[in-house]
């Protein structure tokens, strides 16, 4: 109760590391972050936006991000999130443990 | 930096929490916002804009679903369960407002019970004394006496355990009098080394500690004063100006140099219930150490030291004195932390208090959990509609805990209330002889245990009850129609358990409080050796030294029958020190004996006129008492107690016998003893002797026998007694009746709120016995009315329930009289005049809790007996 995991089947917290280093761009609101995922990753990662605002919360509520209201583009309120200090150690703590499961699986699979 | 973030993260999660409904707001918005984008995204690939919102929605899948899922990140779902249950707890409540009203009475009695004892067991026992590193201070006494200055000085200079040691000397009350300010007015002033406050890390409010140079002169002149803060307030208005102006203490002028800060409160820690007025120099002389046994004495220890590496150490130093220093008094050190000093004496009574409140607490949850199930009873529908409609048994029993939670909580409410009456009545007790009370308040040690009784009280008597609640078959009872059911033998069964361990609890509250209140009894009817009834004193020491001893003589010949020739005075005259007052004692010996140094025979001194012992009332056993022709030019005289005359002549009459004291006095009377430490403790050797014949006397003190009341006699003695002294320092009357309430105020105080507790223990168990019996009863209306029909007789009817009434009581009294026995012993300490299994305490309680119970069953008795058996009948 109380955590939830992405619903596309990645490796747990992938969603939110992805999250963070997104916003290492800078502030940014709930719909362009997930557009940017959905760019940066050729169209093959589309976030579930069920599953982002969760994930949205929970960074923000263990201080890793900070939200803000601002104006967008074209002129509406919406909310801009940007990394905390605190939140950028997360991420490359997460990075790290990513890169060494991600190596492991890899090397498992024979791919290296 | 790790409990920095988690602390940043739990604010976040409050913050969260408490502007939960204006978040869902902003979250909307924020999702909002996310799927106008999306539209607009969709319109400019050239999506018709219906088909883009809907598609967008589509997409985004159930708002509100979302914002639940995004919700449950932050608030557990526990929360909005206990939201939930407390909503249904106090809907609850209200519906039962009657049965609401008594459970939140009873626990709030207990619970406020229960945070004033703790209060005092926290400011007595838990609190650290109110000094600077309260832990290294160590309490230096001579057996349990005073030691001499001389022995006080080699042990300072000669012991490696203490970095330093400090004390103060024995005072009077009322030793010094103040002139210049107003009326002349007696105040007490206690004579304090120099290092004494540094030692305690005390700090002057105002001014300063004594310079060396004011504590070398001599004792009898002190250059400086410390003002209390009580005294400062009261004679000055807290006027800081006081300080460095000069006040006449006993004829002389004296500066006033500081005012105490009010945390520091001497009474209440060394010497309770004797307000103390100003702190004086105590010089450490040749002149001082004259003066005997005179201080008591405080050791700061240094790191690494304890007070037994120190007792060892001063035991060794003692040997080395009783060697070197034969002149010298020499001393048997007993080394105690100054906390259990203090506090030492109080401990045993405040431990069966604690245990008492304990015992009240736990029939207070019976209580609670019986009235609790019979609740239960007429809510087996509710129940068993929540589990048909799916609840679970571990939400149920959830919501049963919450309930009673709840319950106590509010009880705590109202607990806190009259335990902050409480811990502010006995703060006042101030006339009472027990440590620390003064500092006895509400504080958040005593909050923090209000809200841990509360929730144990609340899951203590909720949780029989609610383990209850899964054996309600479902089926059963709803198809149970409108026949009350008599919920089964397991229930009866608890419900019969809970009031005979009522019975028990209270039973055992009950004979300790018999025992102590009986011992109290035999306290008071003690042979004090004197008559307290219609005695009164009035502290009259002249306002000027005496030239000579023939003016003295005089003086005191003036004094005695001017206050005589009042009317309602039926005897008169002085002493020094009054019974369970000072505990001045001397070296005594008959002429001829020889006694060894560490066995020579002590006697407490009094300095008494004519006329004191028939004004006092102690009885004269052999020869006379003084008169007024044992004067300065006449034979030096004496007159011994009992114990006096055994010591130094047993077998012999003392009689004509000579004591060695001021080269000589002859033993011209002996009187009866008197308890001059404590009620409980027999007297031990005095020796009495004329005060015309001694100039050595702290005090004077005019004892009065009178048939008026001592306040109505105050003004005529005062004005008789000014002509011979006009600047006789104004002061009360006391009776020698509040001497001895002072003396056994501790007792009083134990034995009243034990004897509350007892009472209210009594009175939930007969609570007790009377809900169930009501119940039963209640219960069996259709049975009972069909007996009727079948031809049982009221009477029959009323017998039966009052024997199960009996039976219940019975079995409760049989194990709380075998608990009490077991456990009385455990009180020997504290009883007097009566053994732990006095056989009259236990028949007296045991037949109390008989009658109690018969009477609680009797009225639900006779209601069944009355019951009509058509009604009873008609109404299934």
């Amino acid at each position: 109760m109380g955590t939830e995991k992405p619903k596309a089947d990645l490796l747990p917290g992938t969603l939110d590391m992805m999250v963070l280093k997104i916003l290492t761009r800078g502030h940014l609101h709930g719909y362009a972050i997930a557009q940017l995922i959905q760019q940066l990753s050729d169209d093959l990662l589309r976030v579930e936006e069920g599953s982002l605002y969760p994930a949205l919360q929970r960074l923000e509520l263990n201080g890793w991000i900070e939200g803000e209201w601002g104006l967008s583009a074209n002129n509406r309120r919406a909310r801009f999130y940007a990394l905390t200090p605190d939140g950028r150690k997360h991420l490359n703590a997460e990075a790290t443990r990513y890169r060494q499961v991600t190596g492991a699986v890899a090397r498992i699979m024979g791919f290296v | 930096m790790r409990l920095g973030t988690s602390w940043k993260r739990f604010r976040l999660r409050l913050r969260y929490l408490a502007r939960h409904s204006e978040r869902q707001r902003l979250l909307w918005e924020e999702m909002d916002f996310h799927i106008e984008s999306m539209v607009q995204d969709l319109v400019a690939q050239g999506t018709p804009e219906p088909d883009a919102r809907a598609a967008a929605r589509r997409k985004f899948g159930n708002m509100t679903q979302k914002s639940e899922e995004a919700r449950l990140t932050w608030i557990a779902r526990w929360m909005n369960d206990l939201a939930q249950d407390l909503r249904h707890a106090f809907r609850g409540m209200r519906r039962a407002a009657g049965f609401t009203t008594f459970v939140i009475l009873i626990a709030g009695l207990g619970i406020g019970a229960s945070s004033t004892i703790f209060s005092v067991v926290n400011a007595l026992l838990l609190r650290p004394l109110p000094f600077h590193d309260p832990d290294g201070l160590v309490w230096i006494a001579n057996q349990e006496w005073s030691t001499q200055v001389g022995v006080f000085l080699y042990l300072r200079e000669h012991n490696k355990s203490f970095s330093d040691m400090a004390g103060y000397a024995g005072y009077g009350v009322g030793d010094s009098a103040l002139t210049g300010t107003g009326d002349p007015e007696r105040l007490t002033s206690v004579p304090v080394t120099q290092n004494f406050f540094p030692l305690l890390g005390v700090q002057p409010l105002i001014g300063r500690s004594f310079t060396a140079e004011e504590c070398r002169g001599n004792s009898s002149t002190p250059p400086a004063a410390l003002l209390s803060y009580g005294f400062w307030q009261r004679q000055f208005a807290a006027d800081p100006a006081v300080v460095g102006r000069k006040l006449m203490l006993n004829g002389k002028p004296v500066m006033t140099i500081g005012v105490l800060p009010a945390s520091f409160d001497f009474t209440s820690v060394f010497d309770p219930g004797t307000p103390v007025d100003a702190f004086i120099p105590w010089p450490l002389t040749d002149e001082t150490n004259s003066h005997g046994n005179t201080m008591k004495s405080i050791g700061r220890l240094r790191p690494g030291a304890t007070a037994q590496s120190a007792q060892a150490e001063f035991t060794l130093l003692a040997k080395q004195i009783w060697r070197d220093h034969s002149e010298w008094n020499g001393i048997q050190p007993k080394l105690n932390p100054l906390k259990r000093h203090v506090s030492g004496r109080a401990s045993p009574a405040l431990m069966v208090l604690a245990c008492a409140v304990g015992v009240v607490m736990l029939i207070v949850c019976a209580n609670l959990s019986n009235l609790q199930l019979a609740r239960l009873g007429a809510r087996q529908k509710e129940m068993a509609m929540r589990t048909a409609l799916g609840a679970g048994r571990l939400r149920l029993l959830r919501q049963m805990l919450t309930e009673s939670v709840a319950l106590s909580c509010c009880g705590a409410a109202l607990g806190l209330l009259l335990a902050v009456a409480g811990t502010r009545a006995i703060a006042h007790l101030t006339a009472f002889n027990i440590p620390l009370l003064a500092s006895v308040r509400l504080d958040a040690d005593a909050l923090g245990f209000t809200l841990l009784a509360a929730v144990l009280t609340g899951v203590l008597f909720g949780l029989l009850p609610a383990l209850q609640v899964p054996s309600f078959a479902v089926g059963e009872t709803l198809k149970d129609g409108s026949r009350g059911s008599s919920g089964g033998q397991g229930r009866a069964w608890v419900r019969n358990a809970l009031v005979v361990s009522e019975v028990a609890f209270a039973c055992t509250l009950l004979v300790g409080a018999g025992l102590l209140m009986r011992s109290f009894v035999r306290v008071l009817d003690v042979n004090l050796g004197f008559q307290p009834e219609r005695a009164a004193v009035l502290r009259v020491d002249p306002s000027f030294p005496f030239k000579s001893r023939q003016q003295q003589n005089s003086y005191f010949d003036e004094m005695l029958r001017r206050t005589r020739a009042l009317a309602g005075i039926r005897a008169a005259g002085l002493t020094d020190v009054l019974p369970l007052g000072g505990d001045r004692a001397w070296q005594v010996s008959g002429k001829g004996q020889i006694y060894p140094k560490d066995r020579h025979p002590e006697s407490f001194v009094r300095v008494v006129s004519d006329g004191y012992f028939e004004s006092i009332g102690i009885r004269l056993k052999a020869g006379r008492v003084f008169t007024q022709r044992d004067r300065a030019s006449s034979e030096p005289v004496a007159i011994v107690n009992e114990t006096l005359a055994r010591t130094l002549w047993p077998g012999q009459d003392a009689l004509g016998q000579v004591l060695t004291q001021d080269g000589g006095r002859r033993v011209v009377g002996v009187v009866a003893d008197v308890r001059h430490e404590a009620l409980e403790k027999a007297g031990d050797s005095e020796m009495y002797l004329p005060m015309r014949q001694t100039f050595d006397y702290p005090a004077v003190q005019l004892v009065v026998r009178t048939a008026l009341a001592p306040d109505r006699l105050a003004a005529a003695v005062r004005a008789a007694l000014r002509p011979i002294d006009p600047n006789l320092p104004v002061s009360e009357f006391k009776t020698l009746q509040d001497l001895v309430d002072r003396a056994v105020s501790p007792r009083r105080f134990l034995v009243l709120l034990l004897a509350g507790f007892a009472g209210f223990a009594l009175l939930l168990a007969s609570l007790g016995i009377y809900a169930v019996i009501s119940y039963a009863v209640s219960q069996r209306v259709q049975e009972i009315g069909i007996r009727m029909a079948l031809g049982a007789s009221a009477t029959d009817l009323q017998s039966r329930i009052l024997l199960r009434t009996l039976g219940l009581a019975a079995l409760g009294l049989a194990l709380g009289m075998a608990a009490s026995r077991a456990l009385t012993g455990t009180l020997e300490s504290l009883l007097f005049g009566v053994t732990p299994g006095d056989p009259v305490t236990f028949l007296g309680i045991g037949a109390l809790l008989i009658v109690v119970a018969a009477l609680a069953g009797y009225f639900p008795a006779r209601r069944a007996s009355r019951i009509d058996p058509m009604v009873a009948l008609r109404a299934s």
